[in-house]
């Protein structure tokens, strides 16, 4: 168990929202793999089933009127944290021209400019520097936010990574660099091609905090990222988390994730993100398993609802090869 | 002999180098103990070891800069990029490096190396992982481009580059990764950089094309054929440099030229081609030298990957218009 306080001291309904968030994401995912299977989702799509406490927890952190969330391809637990509407993301997944991309972006480019979620981004670690752009203009304007970036452990290799994390010192930008760990990158355990395995420590070369914390307990994730938040905020200081996780899935849709045990998984799976939460409340009285089966219950209708809704939407016309290709 | 599809096919051509030359490595994102997102590189660490078939990080730049180090002390360096489009980030040094260091060391040094990359749609996925931007590395003096349309090419092709001094950009159509299989011959055989082959002879029209749009073209020509048209099918197999000489005297044989490929038209392969007829066989030509490209888009819908791509009956199409022209 990692320190942090009480679930006692925490307001039920708040309770309430980072699970109905964990849970809307995991059966929403549930069911796009199905999709996926069936072949109503082409190209490439990267599973967050497993990892929900980390876009769950590090959001419920922010203002999203005044902050802002970018991350990598695996997105889509980071725009239903953002507030993005499973129908459109449903009808994005399914190529049609209701998807929040019209269509065009697929699995890995959902955004949504006005819930300032800045998207999912398909380049490992090409979207840092993005991210601390984003961060300057909250400077440059004088605004009061923060941008939480996200990427996986082999992003951390790319040099865009390096060269970032010291232009945000350097101009004190209001940024958390936050590393979601899931161990992999792609089928590469990250010990295997990385000089450190604590990745906190390489915030240290850029002269800002950093700190490895456990992913798959949400008031845990919540309250280490809120720290770091305030520090934006007030301080103007950048910083870096190194968030351990893991996937439940292979990396992709098209991996069947040979390369770890079977007992690592079983091992995550008991530390459950969502089941943890779940006891932890019934245990403390701040939740029944009839409230819990029928916020299940909701978060499974509008999973299903998506899938209608993206069925019965029109594809997008041919026009839109060329639209939007130049201003 | 064996019947290989196109992964075995460079699977075995990267088992032969590495079997005979130990200056050869190969390595890349996923392509060591996991044998590479398509499974081409299967097996060879398990055979060669780490020394010689390793992991990298996720750092195209710094995979494709090491490799020019290695090539100055005289190695062989196979670097695989995952996906083309995510080679951008060693464009810094493919251009600024790869290219030029031969020139820039006055021939001392040479850039004996292969970066291989599947490249092109046909597995509906987006933008970074479906474009086909030859004509980018095409453009960059220094450095060869090689594209196979076949398993038999790409191992001999492979062979040839892996053993080429210069550097040599190694595309490698995805789609016809396990699109078809054919004979291959288990033992070492190369194939020329620089010579395209005539597919078929014909005396009503040039078509040229490489890489997974070969396919198509192929069954275009049989389309044409019942048509009672005579079509000379040429696939380029090497990009840069393009063998102007076979291009050229097929044009001036049949008066007419259809460029057929993948990616953007503008500024592409394509327009190289017309180029080349206007320049070689400008009295020679009985039709505006054509070209058949992708849309000058970002690549496609996930849904509209079809529509993109050419069809048999897309470039059978043209080749009419161009033999009634």
């Amino acid at each position: 168990m990692t320190k942090r306080k009480n679930i006692k001291e925490y307001d039920r309904d708040f309770l309430l929202k980072l699970l109905k968030e964990m849970l809307l994401i995991r059966r929403f995912e549930e069911l796009t793999g199905k999709m996926y299977r069936k072949r109503k989702i082409g190209g490439f799509c990267h599973l967050y089933i497993g990892q929900e406490a980390t876009c769950v927890g590090t959001i419920a952190t922010l203002d999203l009127k005044t902050d802002y969330v970018m991350t990598a391809y695996r997105d889509h637990g980071h725009a239903i944290s953002c507030g993005m509407h499973p129908n459109v993301l449903m009808a994005e997944l399914f190529g049609k021209a209701t998807g929040c991309a019209g269509g065009k972006g697929g699995s890995m480019h959902f955004f949504d400019k006005e819930k300032h979620f800045l998207g999912g981004h398909g380049i490992v670690g090409a979207h840092l520097p993005l991210a601390a752009g984003y961060a300057f203009k909250i400077n440059y304007r004088k605004d009061t936010g923060v941008v939480l970036v996200y990427f996986g452990d082999g992003a951390i290799h790319q040099g865009a990574f390096h060269e970032t994390l010291n232009m945000a010192k350097i101009w004190d930008l209001p940024i958390i660099f936050i590393c979601e760990n899931n161990l992999y990158g792609m089928g590469t355990a990250h010990a295997r091609v990385s000089s450190v395995t604590d990745f906190s420590v390489m915030a240290n070369s850029y002269n800002m905090p950093g700190k490895q914390i456990n992913g798959m307990d949400v008031l845990n994730v919540y309250e280490e990222t809120m720290e770091y938040v305030k520090l934006a905020k007030e301080e103007k200081r950048p910083s870096f988390m190194e968030i351990r996780t893991y996937r439940y899935q292979g990396h992709s849709m098209s991996d069947p994730a040979k390369y770890r045990e079977k007992e690592e998984l079983e091992e995550y799976k008991n530390i459950d993100s969502i089941e943890m939460l779940k006891q932890e409340m019934i245990k403390n009285k701040l939740l029944t398993e009839d409230e819990y089966a029928a916020m299940d219950k909701e978060c499974k209708d509008v999973s299903q609802k998506s899938v209608e809704f993206a069925e019965n939407s029109d594809e997008p016309p041919l026009s839109a090869l060329y639209e939007d290709v130049l201003v | 002999m064996a019947v290989m599809n196109m992964v075995q096919s460079i699977n075995s051509a990267l088992d032969i180098k590495l079997g005979e030359d130990n200056k050869v490595l190969s390595f890349g994102e996923d392509a060591g103990v996991e044998g590479g997102v398509f499974r081409v590189t299967e097996g060879l660490y398990q055979k060669y070891g780490e020394k010689r078939v390793f992991d990298t990080p996720l750092a195209e730049s710094g995979i494709i800069g090491t490799a020019v180090g290695m090539c100055v002390s005289g190695l062989r360096p196979v670097a695989e990029i995952q996906f083309s489009g995510f080679v951008y980030p060693a464009f810094d040094q493919i251009i600024s490096h790869v290219s030029r260091m031969h020139n820039r060391s006055r021939g001392k040094y040479r850039m004996s190396m292969v970066i291989r990359m599947p490249y092109g749609g046909g597995i509906k996925a987006i933008e970074h992982h479906s474009e086909s931007m030859e004509a980018l590395f095409a453009h960059i003096p220094g450095l060869k481009v090689v594209i196979p349309s076949t398993p038999y090419d790409a191992k001999g092709l492979l062979i040839s580059a892996i053993e080429d001094d210069d550097p040599v950009v190694f595309m490698e159509p995805k789609r016809m990764y396990r699109a078809i299989k054919q004979e291959v011959p288990e033992d070492k055989y190369t194939i020329p950089i620089g010579k395209a082959k005539v597919v078929s002879q014909g005396t009503d029209i040039t078509v040229v094309s490489f890489g997974a749009q070969m396919n198509e073209s192929i069954k275009a020509v049989e389309i044409a054929k019942k048509a009672g048209m005579s079509v000379e099918l040429i696939d380029l197999r090497t990009i840069s440099p393009l063998d102007r000489e076979t291009v050229a005297a097929s044009i001036r044989k049949t008066g007419r030229l259809l460029s057929v490929t993948e990616g953007p038209g503008t500024f592409g392969v394509g327009a190289e081609m017309i180029a080349l007829a206007n320049e070689e066989a400008f009295l020679y030509l009985e039709a505006p030298p054509t070209r058949l490209a992708g849309f000058d888009t970002i690549v496609p819908l996930p849904k509209g990957e079809h529509l993109y791509y050419h069809t048999p009956e897309r470039i059978f199409y043209e080749i009419k218009k161009l033999v009634e022209y």
